[in-house]
């Protein structure tokens, strides 16, 4: 614990000298905006090269926060003026689907383009998935289609859910946070999109997301002073609070309910059933 | 009604129960005349080892643990898990409503199941006395409702004798226990030097029956030094040390064991019989200690998880006193403080070894803060004497690890890290003698602040009642209003002593059942949260007597009632029933015998929520012989005895979970003291 106290001051002390410094010196580069972010992807263009980056080293089933830069190599700059947009396919052996995605937006940093992808499924031998970029570099539309590689989580935990609802209608549910759950009281998001048609995901708006958190590997424990996952009109994301009294595996049962409180989805957890089919896991 | 009593006689154990007792012919006269005007206090001083040496004419069982001589006292019970480390409860209140110190110093036991109580980290070899206290007559040691028990040091103190040392063995048959001890100890004029070792090893013992009771062996030992060196006529300074340590610990009433629990204990002190012209006694003390406490369950062959759980608890502490006698007033002032820090966690490994390890603090590295300061006035007046003390300290627990403190934002969003709380204690305790009748009557008023556990505590499991315990950081301070009265008709062959207290617990801090809350331990049947009652009652009250029927020959008894209830009028738990003991004193030339019988009334007020039963009546025969031989200028002594004769199987309502106690246990101990 001594260690992090120690590099907690030297990272403050650090972070208040350059904040001092930058007041006084407006020279001093930014820092770099993908920093903490895999490139997964490059496509080089003989005036431009397009990189694409993940919060996760490889794509994975579920929620992926993908970000996408354009460079100018001419004058190695970042183009703020790409306006990319974005198609995921998965191509199976008789049919093809898109996934649910995200507008790619610039606007907390001009020239990265963020913007999350949930997939289903992982690819294998016989099913892919590509992505199809469209972007302008140069005032000239281009377009770009990649195969992408994803895959289960390496701990084979459940971060989605792709169901049918009492309403017939098909949702998918996705995991986003904590991405490093903790022993407190934890901001948990996620998000709901349903499924129009094979092509077209649209968010679903003020349904409600009940949770029970269970660690069945002790009798099924759970915590106290959740908070269901309600809409966030601002992030178009679930959010709510997940309470975890302790490491471990945890499994989050849930149940979805529509604007008029009806159930969609899901299962109280009791005794004889202990837990839902509606569920996400995680492990920390 | 303060009394002095040998434990290590059969004599005085059973004298133990009364007050203002005689301890054997030779010194009758001179305790008796001495108490005649401290008989003011409601203290009970337990003799363990008068001075450093035994003195095996007065012992019953030389070699007995520390817990045994605290049961055999008037006022105190011992809370059992298993055949060691027994919890000490005075007036039906538990540790955390008593304050435990070893020579004044403040010790937190490191095991959030109370499964190290301190008494468990000194042994016999290294005391003098316990010093017993009940209700606010204990606040002089600190801040508690219930009262104090301060286990003093044996020391040599200056006094001329040279080299001497001692060594000794007992053997139980029950559980096969071997004890061997030794002391070496040199004193001149201005150097003392006391070393002492103990070594104890014991496997199950049997119920009565012949049923054994798995997971109740244990084995420690236990090495202690102190020295003083004066460095001027009226000024000296000392010092002590203890090493502490157990291992292989059954505790057959709980899920758990303890592979070590092991404490380092220090002290350096500084004495001067002046100060300032008009203060006397000054004494001052730096100390620390530190605790290291390790649970597991490693042995048990069937659990529903395997666990571990480590706690540690380390204390700094000093204390200043002084004495202050001005014609009829006799003051006394201390000043003290310590600073503690709590701290112990879980881990446990799930049956599927591919998931992550779970892991929480249950107690959230805690650091306790206490500056007090206590005075007090014992007036002397015609006939009589009052004493009027006060305490007021300054208390304060923060949450020193972010981990703990997330975890306890689950429950306690609004929390802060710091708590502080001011605690104060008011006494007024008189005298008053008529001829052969002595009246005591007291009043006061204490407080408290929760202990760690009752604060801070995370899923606490307490296999009694079945439930995990989560603890409470913001809880009003537990107060007392209490009231004691006592008779007693004392003639040189015959005594007999009425007694009563009564303690109004405002307050009153306990857990509740919270059924929104979903238990962690696997099979536990909910979740309590420590909360304040409105408030809870508790009555005490005994009768004891002591007749000599000739010098030889001197019969004791005591009977005692005790009852506890809430605001609701619901019992509360670990309330004693209708307890008695009797005893019957041979003694005379070098020879010594004793018989006795112990008992206790069906257990009817019973508490279910905290899950007691009614504890069935049960009586047990015991039976003590001993002989002194001189070899040349060396001593030997011999105690043999018989306890629980008829084997009897029985559990009283101080045995967690109801585990049965000893069954019939021969023992002998030899001891051979080289002057």
């Amino acid at each position: 614990m001594k260690i992090f106290k120690y590099i907690y001051a030297v990272l403050f002390l650090a972070i208040s000298l350059t904040a001092c410094s930058s007041d006084d010196n407006s020279d001093i580069p930014e820092e770099n905006p993908v920093k903490d972010l895999y490139k997964i992807y490059e496509f080089s263009r003989p005036d431009h090269t397009v990189e694409v980056y993940s919060v996760k080293q490889k794509l994975e089933v579920g929620y992926n926060e993908i970000s996408i830069r354009v460079k100018n190599i001419v004058d190695n700059s970042y183009v703020a003026d790409a306006a990319p947009s974005w198609m995921p396919m998965m191509h199976m052996e008789h049919m093809s689907h898109s996934g649910p995605h995200s507008v790619l937006s610039n606007s907390v940093n001009n020239t990265v383009y963020r913007g999350h992808i949930v997939f289903q499924m992982a690819g294998n031998d016989t099913e892919f998935w590509d992505l199809t970029l469209n972007y302008n570099f140069k005032g000239e539309a281009l377009s770009e289609t990649t195969l992408i590689d994803v895959i289960q989580p390496t701990n084979g935990l459940k971060k989605v859910q792709v169901f049918t609802g009492n309403d017939d209608v098909r949702y998918v549910l996705a995991y986003v946070n904590p991405t490093k759950p903790e022993v407190a009281v934890n901001d948990m998001q996620a998000v709901l999109y349903k499924m129009q048609d094979m092509m077209t995901f649209p968010i679903v708006e003020n349904y409600k997301i009940i949770l029970d958190p269970r660690m069945p590997g002790m009798g099924n424990h759970s915590s106290p002073n959740n908070q269901d996952l309600t809409y966030n009109s601002s992030t178009t994301m679930y959010d709510g609070k997940l309470s975890l009294t302790m490491t471990g595996y945890w499994m989050i049962n849930m149940k979805l309910l529509n604007a008029n409180g009806e159930l969609l989805k899901g299962e109280d957890v009791t005794d004889d059933a202990p837990s839902s089919t509606l569920y996400f896991e995680i492990e920390f | 009604m303060k009394s002095s009593i040998n434990i290590f006689s059969r004599w005085a154990i059973f004298s133990g129960m009364m007050l203002g007792v005689v301890i054997s012919p030779n010194i009758s006269a001179q305790e008796t005349s001495a108490d005649s005007l401290k008989f003011v206090h409601l203290n009970e001083v337990v003799v363990i080892s008068a001075g450093k040496s035994l003195d095996h004419q007065k012992q019953h069982k030389p070699l007995s643990s520390l817990d045994e001589f605290l049961e055999s006292s008037r006022g105190v019970n011992m809370v059992k898990r298993g055949a060691y480390a027994w919890e000490p409860t005075m007036n039906g209140m538990a540790s955390q409503r008593l304050t435990v110190t070893i020579d004044g110093m403040q010790i937190f036991g490191a095991c959030t199941d109370k499964m190290d109580p301190i008494t468990s980290y000194v042994d016999v070899s290294n005391l003098s006395e316990a010093q017993i206290s009940s209700g606010q007559q204990g606040a002089a040691f600190g801040n508690a409702i219930g009262g104090a028990i301060n286990l003093k040091l044996g020391q040599s103190n200056f006094r001329p004798k040279g080299w001497n040392g001692s060594l000794e063995t007992a053997y139980e048959s029950n559980n096969n226990m071997r004890v061997f001890g030794g002391e070496l100890n040199y004193s001149e004029e201005r150097f003392y030097l006391n070393t002492d070792i103990i070594y104890r090893k014991a496997d199950n013992y049997k119920a009565g029956g012949n049923r054994e009771v798995e997971f109740s062996q244990f084995e420690k030992y236990n090495f202690s030094m102190n020295s003083g060196i004066k460095i001027s006529d009226d000024k000296s300074i000392s010092a002590t040390l203890i090493y502490d340590e157990a291992n292989d610990v059954g505790y057959p009433a709980l899920t758990m064991d303890v592979s070590l629990a092991r404490a380092i204990i220090a002290s350096a002190s500084y004495k001067q019989d002046r100060l300032f012209g008009k203060f006397d006694n000054w004494e001052s003390k730096v100390y620390y200690n530190t605790i290291k406490h390790v649970m597991d369950d490693t042995k048990r062959p069937i659990v529903p998880i395997h666990m571990d759980m480590p706690g540690w608890s380390e204390t700094f502490g000093f204390y200043s006193q002084a004495n202050l006698v001005r014609s009829k007033n006799r003051f006394f002032f201390k000043l003290d403080g310590f600073y503690n820090k709590s701290l112990a966690e879980m881990t446990m490994y799930p049956q599927n070894i591919e998931e992550p390890l779970m892991f929480m603090l249950t107690w959230p590295d805690v650091r306790t803060t206490n500056l007090g300061f206590y005075a007090e006035d014992d007036i002397s007046l015609e006939n009589a004497s009052l004493k009027l003390s006060t305490r007021l300290s300054y208390h304060s627990n923060s949450v020193e690890d972010d981990f703990g403190f997330n975890s306890l934002k689950i429950f306690y969003p609004d929390m802060g890290r710091l708590n502080p709380r001011f605690l104060k204690s008011f006494s007024a305790q008189y005298h008053k003698m008529m001829n052969d009748f002595h009246l005591d009557a007291g009043l006061a008023y204490g407080d408290r602040a929760p202990s760690v556990s009752e604060g801070y505590g995370f899923y606490l499991f307490n296999s009694f009642d079945n439930y995990d315990y989560i603890g409470k950081p913001e809880m009003n301070t537990e107060s007392s209003v209490d009231a004691n009265l006592s008779f007693t008709y004392k003639k040189p062959l015959f005594e007999v002593t009425a007694a009563a207290n009564y303690f109004h617990i405002f307050d009153y801090i306990i857990g509740r059942v919270d059924n929104s809350l979903s238990s962690m331990t696997i099979g536990a049947d909910g979740v309590k949260v420590y909360e304040n009652l409105q408030y809870a009652k508790i009555f005490n009250t005994s009768i004891s007597g002591r007749y000599s029927m000739s010098n030889a020959l001197k019969w004791t008894g005591q009977i005692s009632y005790h009852r506890g209830v809430d605001n609701d009028g619901e019992n509360l738990p670990m309330i004693s029933p209708i307890a008695y003991r009797s005893s019957l004193d041979f003694f005379k030339n070098q020879y010594s015998a004793s018989l006795s019988v112990e008992g206790a009334g069906t257990h009817d007020d019973y508490s279910p929520d905290y899950g007691e039963n009614k504890t069935a009546a049960y009586a047990t025969l015991s039976a003590s012989f001993g002989k002194r031989f001189f070899l040349n200028d060396d001593d030997l002594f011999i105690k043999a005895g018989i306890e629980n004769i008829f084997d009897t199987n029985y559990s009283s309502y101080t045995d967690w979970k109801n585990i049965p106690r000893m069954g019939r246990n021969f023992y002998v101990t030899l001891s051979y003291s080289i002057n």
